[in-house]
């Protein structure tokens, strides 16, 4: 029988399929971070059991950690005990932790592919909806609950009940200044955030084989955003580029062995999903969202949509909602929309690339009257190979904020947030009420977009600049 | 975990698609590293003024929803992050029924490790009991797990589906690490092939 990649991978790990119960599913890797984790510690204890696999755990410590002053102590005692907390479970257990002093120390989703934790073929969770990003190795990695992250230390393995498969392709090539963030925005708004749910994706297409391994990550980084389990990339020579020599990759004889592998994992020729959704590529402009869901989203040159424009009743409320919090009226132009602060970081866009590109925007720019701009690697190893490029000299000069890695204003856990009614150009992922603080206003663009929100104090169509 | 009986219970309204796991439980409530006392921080962002008082506003703070056990709610519930205090902090008010069109997936598995019933229904089932919960706040639903039902006093009751796992679980209040630590065997067994086969995945 043809089978799809996600298809090979659930069968490879599956331990238990008895009639009666949910399928028992084997997991190779295991991420934490320090808000996700500690209740299942607690559970572990109590319940007399122990890590079964402690080589297969790396964690960080991202949501709470200050951005800056990080040598001085944690100002919130309840963000201090987390982090404190974090620290004594991972050495009571013996488990591969960065935390804040670490120079391997980084937002998890953007620390683990720089050490080649993860590889084509495994499945991979995470206490945190965002695990999605490592589908760009082909990695079945999905979000699990703190439940979950207690069940899959004792036992190595999660009840899952099988997803159905949805291929999204994207023909063609992206416009110039289009980016995978754009096309996730895009799918998203396409399919809506409930869209891909009990699915899982796998990205298709000349436009998806054209990302590199960066914007794989971003791409299937949002895969959870439209509703989906998880989103996969075929490995290809990008993959295997990117992770040769890494610290956890293999090596020597194991590398051709593995590589064999890999080259095994990628859908068979006809093989059939059960939904399949098109986008073209050069169809696809640098997409902002105007709204308070990640698929309430508009291209640059669109205007803010009006409630009467939505046929369905649910989706004309919800923008009715939106525009209410968003403090915005339909039909106003995108780029009439001012901003007042501009976040370039996260697991979606804070790695080497999106500085890469934003720095090559804000280049010569300066940070419009009134607005802030942060600039937050996703790791230390993407601040210090920007540091080694020049990049942080650009947004200083431009009168950026260079931080300490961290999740920062992604979520706004660590003192990073928006005040009330403030408006933010933001790379993160989510636009929900209240996410970058309450009564903030978050609108999602890609980095390059953010660097030039930040230079007009306005959101700018990049494609004429 | 306490096992799920039948009961009758005030059924609250919350009419809004999308509800996020970011409103049911604002991120500044996630540095707790204890598994309690979330509920008093549910929905904190709609339910309370900036003052610290009740939002008069918001649907959960109508006098006639005090109590209520279960929660009918819009499409797509419980979309975004996977914070497990979403459903701690649901349970721990009092909610154990959740009733809508549909739910993200982790969310949905999150409540059924907490002792939460989450039932799907149809559009048209939605709409009927949203209308009688409207015309009538404050009435009260039977929930009949074990029957896969629910009696609604208009007769807008309906019989729902549910995986028979989770039913099973949810029933007996039993702890799913130990379910699947029976398997131990077969655990080790895979590991061993998976060892032979993927040598690089432990070197």
């Amino acid at each position: 029988m043809k089978k799809t990649m996600y298809e090979k991978i659930w069968d490879s790990h599956l331990v238990v399929d008895e009639a009666g119960q949910a399928p028992l599913i084997y997991v190779d890797r295991h991420l934490m971070h320090e808000v996700t984790s500690p209740q299942a510690f607690e559970g572990l204890k109590l319940s007399g059991r122990k890590v079964r696999n402690p080589h297969s755990i790396l964690a960080t410590m991202d949501h709470c950690v200050p951005t800056k002053n990080r040598d001085l102590p944690i100002a919130d005692p309840i963000a201090k005990k987390q982090i404190e907390t974090m620290a004594d479970n991972c050495r009571e257990n013996g488990l591969n932790l960065y935390d804040m002093k670490n120079p391997n120390n980084g937002v998890i989703h953007v620390v683990v592919p720089e050490h080649g934790f993860v590889h084509p073929g495994m499945v991979v969770v995470c206490g945190d909806s965002h695990t999605a990003t490592h589908g760009a190795f082909g990695a079945l990695a999905f979000g699990i609950g703190t439940s979950e992250v207690e069940h899959v230390m004792a036992t190595q393995t999660l009840p899952q009940k099988k997803s159905k498969t949805m291929q999204v392709v994207v023909n063609g090539s992206l416009s110039k200044y289009a980016s995978a963030k754009d096309i996730a925005l895009a799918i998203t708004g396409k399919i809506g955030t409930a869209g891909g749910t009990g699915y899982v994706i796998e990205y298709t297409g000349s436009a998806i084989r054209e990302l590199s391994m960066e914007g794989r990550m971003t791409l299937c980084n949002m895969a959870i955003e439209a509703g989906a389990r998880a989103g996969l990339v075929a490995p290809d020579e990008k993959t295997y580029e990117y992770l040769k020599g890494r610290e956890f990759a293999p090596a020597g004889d194991y590398w051709d062995q593995a590589l064999a592998y890999w080259k095994s994992l990628t859908s068979d020729e006809g093989a059939e999903f059960d939904t399949t959704v098109v986008l073209e590529g050069a169809d696809i402009a640098p997409q902002v969202s105007w709204g308070t869901s990640p698929e309430q989203v508009v291209g640059v040159d669109g205007v803010v949509p009006s409630p009467d424009s939505f046929a369905d009743e649910g989706k004309r409320k919800a923008c009715e909602g939106a525009l209410a919090y968003m403090g915005l009226t339909a039909n106003t132009k995108i780029t009439d929309i001012p901003v007042d602060l501009v976040f370039i970081g996260s697991c979606t866009n804070g790695r080497i690339e999106d500085f890469r590109i934003a720095a090559e925007v804000a280049k010569g720019t300066k940070v419009a009257p009134g607005v802030t701009a942060l600039a937050v690697p996703g790791s230390y190893h993407v601040k210090k190979q920007a540091e080694d490029e020049g990049l942080d000299k650009i947004f200083i000069e431009a009168g950026w904020e260079w931080r300490d890695p961290g999740c920062s204003m992604c979520l706004a856990m660590n003192g990073d947030e928006l005040t009330k009614g403030q408006r933010s150009a933001s790379t993160s992922n989510r636009n929900f009420e209240g996410r970058q603080g309450k009564g903030g206003r978050t609108h999602l663009v890609s980095p390059a977009m953010a660097a030039a929100a930040a230079a007009a104090g306005h959101f700018v169509d990049i494609r004429n600049l | 975990m306490e096992p799920y009986l039948k009961h009758d219970s005030i059924a609250a309204l919350m009419d809004r698609n999308n509800v996020d796991t970011d409103q049911i439980i604002p991120k500044q409530f996630l540095k707790k590293v204890e598994r309690s006392g979330f509920g008093i921080h549910l929905f904190h962002d709609w339910r309370y003024n900036d003052d610290g008082s009740d939002n008069a506003e918001f649907e959960l703070n109508k006098p006639a929803f005090k109590g209520a056990k279960i929660l009918v709610a819009g499409d797509n519930f419980g979309c975004g992050s996977s914070r497990e205090h979403a459903p701690w902090a649901i349970a721990d008010y009092g909610f154990n029924t959740i009733i809508s069109t549909s739910y993200a997936d982790i969310f949905y598995n999150n409540c059924f490790k907490n002792g939460i019933l989450a039932i799907r229904v149809s559009q048209e089932q939605l709409d009927k009991v949203m209308a009688e919960i409207s015309a009538d706040e404050g009435v009260r639903f039977t929930v009949d797990l074990e029957n896969q039902q629910v009696i609604t006093p208009a007769g807008n009751g309906f019989n729902f589906e549910i995986d028979p796992f989770r039913k099973g679980n949810l029933l007996s209040g039993l702890d799913d690490i130990g379910l699947t630590l029976k398997h131990v065997d077969k655990i080790t067994a895979y590991e061993v092939t998976h060892k032979q086969n993927f040598p690089w995945l432990w070197a």
